[in-house]
């Protein structure tokens, strides 16, 4: 018999923690194939902080560390340049990369270092039951912006792909998103390209993947699919924001 | 070892961390240690080496964390305020048993407090510093030649029992020549293989550096199982010097720059044929109680003098047990106490 879907090899076999219909799941696999088609598993060192991915050691089958809040850039620099010949990434989450770690991963990009972020972006705060981040879109309502998010009192929802692309240290910045099968395959290629750069010297590559979160945004799982089409892709829109290869 | 060179503190602290074998050193401009900074920007490149200016001493220890769960010997270096930054870091590299280097040449605080050389941080550095139960070796040099070899062995230490060290120096140390004679550089590829550090899984099983622990009761067995490897620390690694100790009525208790006045003033008062000695604890964690407690019970008073309001005084009345009186002079602020005010209070206190 032949086989034509399976498994990857850098997946554990773990039930995840995650919640039904958070797109978590499918990026780690992403994640995970394309360790697995680079032939990296046994070199690739990952860095997850805090926030509902800090277990994503559980599920990725490679070395992992857990870093503090916002800070797994920090984290990563500090693993990657000791020991060059690894190939060291980011998980992060929307409130941790760009609120608490603003500044880290401003710098990362900046000084252009050859390190990987994949960059979970589900417009708020998943793990703390739902708090308004620095991606909450406008009128969105979450538990602290009950009556919705006001520009005025909050500042205006955050693109943090676009703000990266003026760091020159930055070789490649995407967004994508995994809600249908299209977009999954996109996504991969994204993720494939920020992991290949790395290996080949050319900077740091993130690649913004936009994510549901149906608990916290009060939806079905579905709806929430819908929510983030609707909502979500007209602010922050799908795409190559730079690639260096391209210039 | 090598010859005498005549060197600033701060200076000695990364020459000795390089001869240690740090293979990862990040910074953050902070006076009065900011020479430490500048003296590995130039030598850790010239050694082919990892040296990061980072954006802030919060990037910098958690930088330090990395290299550290990357089995390397690493290190980081600030002040006082930057030092408070560093908390969470630390906090992290404890719980997840990273081996790592810490300086703190204090300054006087609270807040941006000044320049001047303190002993503020005491509680800081051997009470944790940050959230949860930990604690860090904490080693306090009087010396250049203290501050470069206790450099050396906070990393020993810190790879022995892969558990954070930190070097409590002060502004006066930090910033003053004096002559120091190195030991020979380490060779970092003869140290024992860190098996548990994150290099990639080829030929074994994924390794994971964390300090989460959700759930049941892994955290208590792990916190457990820090606490054996502190009571093990607190049996082998207190270090002190003591000085006319046997026969004093007064044994005075002093650490760092402080120490060094009292060095003078016990010189002095023993000339004068008056029994006076000095106990030094070098590790403030672990503390030397057991010789506390000895003087304690042969001395009939104890003072102890302090560039802070009063915080190793806490460590020395826990060792005394009430079994001598205990006196106090301090200097906050970022002043150094003098010979002369030390001489004033023992011949009261006589």
């Amino acid at each position: 018999m032949k086989c034509i879907f399976k498994k990857p090899e850098s997946m554990t076999d773990n039930k995840t923690i995650y919640c039904p219909g958070c797109h978590h799941g499918i990026i780690h696999r992403l994640v995970a194939e394309v360790i697995d088609e680079l032939d990296i598993a046994d070199k690739a060192i990952g860095v997850a902080p805090v926030g509902c991915s800090v277990l994503a050691y559980d599920y990725i089958d490679v070395d992992f560390a857990e870093a503090a809040h916002g800070r797994a850039p920090a984290m990563a620099t500090g693993i990657k340049l000791p020991q060059p010949d690894k190939v060291v990434f980011t998980y992060q989450g929307d409130g941790d990369l760009a609120s608490i770690g603003a500044a880290e991963i401003l710098h990362l990009a900046n000084r252009g270092y050859n390190i990987t972020t994949i960059f979970v972006n589900n417009a708020i705060y998943g793990m703390t039951g739902g708090q308004m981040a620095p991606t909450t879109l406008e009128g969105q309502k979450t538990a602290t912006s009950p009556m919705g998010r006001e520009i005025d009192i909050h500042g205006y929802p955050m693109r943090v792909s676009e703000i990266l692309t003026k760091t020159p240290g930055a070789a490649y910045i995407a967004r994508g998103a995994v809600y249908d099968p299209a977009n999954v395959n996109k996504t991969k290629k994204m993720i494939k390209k920020a992991f290949k750069n790395q290996i080949e010297g050319k900077g740091f590559s993130m690649v913004e993947v936009l994510s549901t979160c149906p608990t916290n945004w009060g939806m079905s799982p579905l709806d929430a699919q819908e929510w983030l089409k609707d909502n979500m892709v007209p602010y922050y829109p799908l795409g190559v924001k730079k690639d260096i290869d391209e210039e | 070892m090598g010859k005498r060179v005549l060197m600033k503190g701060n200076e000695a602290m990364g020459e000795a961390a390089i001869r240690a074998g740090c293979e990862a050193y990040f910074g953050y401009p902070i006076t009065p240690q900011s020479e430490l900074t500048a003296y590995m920007s130039k030598k850790m490149i010239e050694e082919d080496r990892v040296f990061v200016q980072a954006e802030s001493e919060v990037a910098a220890i958690n930088m330090v964390y990395g290299a550290g769960a990357a089995g390397k010997r690493t290190m980081t270096s600030s002040s006082s305020p930057g030092v408070s930054l560093k908390q969470e870091g630390i906090s992290y590299i404890a719980g997840a048993r990273v081996p790592a280097v810490i300086i703190n040449v204090q300054r006087g605080g609270p807040g941006l407090g000044n320049i001047a050389p303190a002993q503020g941080d005491y509680f800081q550095s051997t009470r944790g510093g940050g959230n949860g139960d930990y604690r860090l070796i904490s080693l306090a040099p009087n010396s250049v030649q203290e501050m470069a070899d206790f450099v050396m062995d906070a990393f020993e230490l810190a790879d022995k029992y892969r558990v954070p060290a930190i070097i409590v120096a002060d502004g006066m140390l930090g910033q003053m020549m004096e002559p120091v004679e190195f030991r020979d550089p380490v060779d970092v590829n003869s140290l024992p293989q860190k098996d548990w550090a994150l290099n990639g899984k080829e030929g074994r099983e994924q390794n994971v550096v964390h300090s989460l622990s959700l759930g049941g009761t892994g955290l208590m067995e792990h916190n457990e199982k820090l606490k054996k490897v502190y009571d093990k620390i607190e049996e082998n690694e207190v270090k002190y010097d003591e000085m006319e100790t046997e026969d004093a009525e007064i044994v005075i208790v002093s650490y760092g720059s402080a120490s060094r006045a009292c060095i003078g003033a016990v010189r002095q008062l023993r000339e004068e044929n008056k029994k006076v000695g000095l106990i030094r604890p070098q590790t403030l964690w672990p503390y030397p109680y057991d010789i506390v407690s000895k003087r304690a019970e042969s001395a009939k008073k104890i003072l102890v003098v302090e560039m802070s309001l009063g915080q190793m005084i806490d460590d020395v009345k826990i060792a005394a047990e009430g079994k001598a009186d205990i006196d106090f002079l301090g200097k906050a602020g970022g002043w150094v106490p003098t010979k002369r005010e030390i001489l004033d209070k023992v011949n009261e206190l006589l």
